[in-house]
């Protein structure tokens, strides 16, 4: 799963720790999900889009490319 | 960030406070074990009533210790959580499998020596310790 994250961090200017205490996390979860190495789970991705107030869709999408 | 700063504090704070009791309660528990094994022979020279009591706080002891590592594993994220279930999975199973031909090793005469459970307790540490540290650099 490919996500927006590490794009839409460094337009608000916040580093990875600041996300992590935001999203009340660690932040090597954070750096994990940026690198695409770990996928949150659907209350965690819920709450990064209420963060950035944008939905899921925003952030997070499938690799595979639909038709 | 103020709010997200305080968010920080309280995760951080969150985490530290039960990674201290978990410490806590570890010591309290390997202290009290000690005492249960040892102290019978050099302290009160296996006075049964001292023995029995010194085994039920070693117990008690060792049942909170179970609750402080509960929280603190209910305390981490998702992702630290993935990381050490997998390594608790991974030493369960070695030990398990490990664990019962070590035992069999004997009973069909391949070592003559007596298998000791605390062999068995040093894989699993080990076994769990390896796991978490791949884990983390898997997820780095």
């Amino acid at each position: 799963m490919k996500n927006r994250l590490k794009v839409l961090r460094a337009e608000r200017d916040w580093t990875q720790a600041q996300l992590a205490s935001a999203l009340e996390v660690s932040r090597q979860t954070i750096n994990a999900i940026e690198k695409g190495k770990f996928d949150p789970s659907l209350p965690l991705a819920f709450k990064a889009a209420r963060l950035f107030n944008l939905s899921i869709e925003d952030i997070f999408h499938d690799e595979v490319e639909t038709v | 960030m103020s709010k997200q700063e305080h968010d920080k504090n309280n995760y951080q704070i969150k985490n530290s406070a039960n990674t201290v009791k978990l410490r806590n309660w570890t010591i309290a528990w390997v202290v009290t074990m000690a005492i249960a094994a040892f102290a019978p022979k050099f302290i009160w020279d296996f006075n049964t009533s001292l023995t029995i009591i010194a085994l039920v706080v070693n117990l008690g002891i060792g049942f909170r210790m179970l609750i402080a590592n509960r929280a603190y594993l209910r305390g981490l994220d998702e992702m630290q959580q993935k990381i050490l279930l997998e390594a608790m999975a991974l030493a369960l199973g070695i030990g398990l499998v490990v664990g019962l031909s070590y035992e069999l090793l004997e009973d069909i005469k391949l070592i003559t020596f007596q298998p000791e459970i605390a062999h068995l307790v040093i894989l699993m540490g080990i076994t769990y310790l390896i796991a978490v540290i791949s884990g983390h650099r898997k997820y780095q």
